[in-house]
């Protein structure tokens, strides 16, 4: 086995053990990189900041825990800036998952700013159903949620007086991990109903919603844990994701130098085999 | 103590499932069945707080809503999937759900994905603005942004051109459907890219929560 | 009998949802909300008749005892207890059920996919060759987007972000764009054609 084939057919445990440094070591020690804030989450941030203090933000919540570390900064940050802004959050979400990582984002940064459970922010909870979901929430939200997420009647809370359908929400954000999420957001509650709609989404669903960006179709869009830590970044408050982006930084790094690695003995063994 | 008790319960099962990098095992095995059993459990209970108790137990039997009954049988019809014998009566609920999803996409998928999607492409193919900005300071960026608008129409449609398989990719046609691959080859580059840095993101989320809320070394 | 009425309901169902788009009054709109209002409640038995085939795989499991039996224990026990925890205490934030989330369901979850990270380096390691024209150009997309997406590609080149952001708002964009329109035409088609009964793959099976 010559130098090329070996390198080849290195064990893929090494390959783990370097990609588990990559981001052990700058977590232990962090290097502070300096991090810009990109176009899509300006866009968001100055979406919010636009709504007036008492403004309706409905977020849904559609992740999990899978996805956790690139959404639930986001959650935190966005539950801290609307409360920051005095706008009321009504929480929702079409995966059962993401309602307690909402719930615990609000509770948070309630207690942070003094807000209370339904008068500043309420949680609808869960639905089955996707785009249906919306479309019944569009038109009537007491008899689509009658209750929160833990069974309260939603008459009980203060800040759902006065909330019948989507007349009554201002802005709507989802946190998205998957189908159905935001795609069902655009569709129904922007496309129908000519709601303002940003989002919050993982890395890998952000490069196809770039299209409803450019449309105009979405207010805002935060992208993956660099998003979140971008978002971060202007809120001025420091999360997890900025602290994940210099260990992010260092793996990249990694695999892009497996990738060129890879590529340079593969091109001299094709050069070799001539 | 509870916190305490949870955050070694969770550290334990991280590192069961992170054993998998080694080889299959049985702390791996044992990790991933808790994890579909406790998945299952959480879906269904959530399911009977936030659905079926709000939307079908409490209107149909606190008020009186009795046009409920009909969801309700379709539903029981759902379950005899699971016996054979009278599977057939599934077929009900489940073309409830279909024809609903397939009217609902048909319009929106329209509206929404196509027709705003051609209507955001149809700019003027040359922005002064941005030319302008190239001829004041000329350099990388400024270059890209006056050959933007231009990409975008070339590549929408050169790769719609790539999917319409009805002709052959042939002469002018076919060079034009080139041109469409190096569209999505690109597209699938970014998102090749997005993907690793999700992933990597994901192992980061874990690895700050071993360093730092169990071990307390951040 | 049992073909043609599941074809009458898939008709009646999609021509409404098609109908309220155009004509948002009544009797469509009324009839779509209380449609609507029948679709959140048949999804969850759907949800229930995927729970019902797990625990009725396992089961069996356990009476015929294959290899590796024990751990259908696990997942049963696993499900027995989180589903006790939430129906008799509830789902509220403090509770067992809230625990179990946090400390049992959410760590396995999200390392499970963070798994995810050493196979994609892996992979990027093995597979990712610039074999052609087409390869090299996604490899070299790839590699833009990554470094200029974090911090460290503005220490390598303070215009890399901007280039990154440029590949992602332009070029990515066309190319996404055109996926979606080509998506879309196909499922409106496949809709249309669910809806007038001439797709019906849905019903095969028992």
């Amino acid at each position: 086995m010559n130098i090329i084939e070996r390198f080849e057919k290195i064990d893929r445990r090494i390959i783990f053990l370097l990609v588990l440094f990559a981001v052990i070591i700058p977590l232990l020690f962090p290097i502070g990189f300096e991090i810009k804030v990109s176009a899509p989450v300006q866009k968001f941030y100055d979406a919010i900041e636009a709504l007036p203090p008492g403004s309706m933000v409905l977020v849904s919540s559609e992740y999990d825990p899978s996805t956790m570390p690139e959404v639930y900064p986001m959650n935190q940050a966005l539950a801290r800036h609307c409360f920051a802004k005095d706008l009321k959050i009504i929480g929702m979400g079409l995966w059962p998952q993401g309602i307690p990582l909402n719930q615990a984002s609000m509770e948070q940064a309630a207690e942070e700013y003094g807000k209370e459970y339904g008068v500043d922010y309420v949680n609808l909870g869960y639905k089955a159903g996707g785009i249906v979901v919306i479309s019944s929430a569009a038109e009537n939200i007491p008899k689509t949620f009658p209750l929160d997420y833990t069974g309260r009647p939603i008459g009980e809370f203060e800040i759902m007086k006065g909330v019948r359908n989507f007349d009554n929400i201002d802005f709507i954000i989802s946190l998205s991990a998957g189908d159905p999420g935001v795609r069902e957001w655009i569709m129904i509650a922007q496309g129908r109903y000519g709601k303002k709609v940003a989002c919050g989404v993982t890395a890998v669903s952000a490069p196809a919603f770039y299209p409803y960006l450019n449309a105009g179709q979405l207010q805002g869009l935060i992208g993956g844990m660099k998003g979140a830590a971008e978002y971060e970044t202007i809120l001025e408050t420091s999360g997890t994701a900025s602290r994940g982006m210099d260990a992010q930084s260092i793996a990249h790094g990694l695999i892009i130098f497996f990738i060129l690695f890879a590529n340079f003995f593969y091109l001299l063994g094709k050069r070799r085999k001539k | 103590m509870i916190e305490t008790l949870g955050i070694w319960i969770a550290a334990l099962l991280t590192l069961c499932i992170l054993s998998f990098l080694y080889k299959d095992n049985p702390f791996y095995k044992f990790a991933e069945h808790l994890f579909v059993g406790v998945s299952a459990a959480y879906w269904a209970v959530y399911s009977y707080f936030n659905i079926l108790l709000p939307n079908l137990i409490q209107p149909l039997f606190g008020q009186g809503q009795f046009l409920l009954i009909i969801p309700l049988v379709l539903g029981i019809m759902m379950i005899m999937r699971l016996f054979p014998k009278v599977g057939w009566m599934s077929r009900w609920p489940l073309a409830f759900i279909v024809g609903s999803y397939s009217g609902y996409h048909l319009i929106t998928y329209l509206q929404s994905n196509a027709v705003e999607q051609v209507r955001a492409t149809l700019v003027p193919f040359v922005q002064i603005e941005s030319w302008k900005n190239l001829f004041t300071g000329p350099g990388v960026i400024t270059f890209l942004n006056a050959i933007a608008i231009p990409v975008v129409i070339v590549g929408v449609i050169t790769g719609i051109i790539y999917f319409f398989f009805s002709k052959e990719h042939k002469g002018v046609f076919g060079g034009l459907a080139r041109i469409g691959v190096w569209f999505l080859m690109i597209a699938f580059g970014a998102s090749f890219g997005y993907t690793v840095m999700a992933r990597i993101s994901l192992l980061i989320g874990r690895m700050y929560f071993l360093l730092h809320n169990w071990l307390h070394l951040i | 009998m049992k073909k043609q009425i599941p074809l009458i309901i898939t008709f009646i169902a999609g021509m409404v949802m098609v109908l309220q788009f155009f004509i948002p009054h009544r009797p469509f709109s009324d009839l779509q909300q209380l449609f609507n209002s029948w679709f959140l409640i048949i999804t969850v038995f759907a949800m229930i008749l995927g729970l019902g085939n797990l625990l009725k795989v396992h089961t069996k499991r356990l009476q015929r005892k294959p290899k590796g039996w024990w751990y259908s224990i696990v997942l049963l026990a696993g499900f027995a207890i989180m589903f006790i925890a939430g129906m008799v205490w509830g789902i509220e934030r403090g509770t067992f059920f809230d625990f179990l989330f946090w400390n049992v369901h959410l760590p396995m979850s999200s390392m499970m996919f963070a798994l995810l990270a050493f196979f994609v380096a892996s992979a990027s390691y093995r597979a990712f060759r610039a074999r052609t024209p087409e390869a090299t150009l996604l490899l070299i997309s790839a590699i833009l987007v990554m470094i200029g997406r974090v911090p460290l590609g503005n220490y390598i080149w303070d215009k890399l972000p901007l280039v990154s952001d440029w590949i992602m708002s332009y070029p990515n964009m066309a190319g996404q764009r055109a996926i979606m329109i080509g998506i879309a035409l196909g499922i409106v088609s496949t809709s249309l054609r669910i809806i007038l009964g001439i797709e019906r793959t849905y019903l095969s099976g028992k």
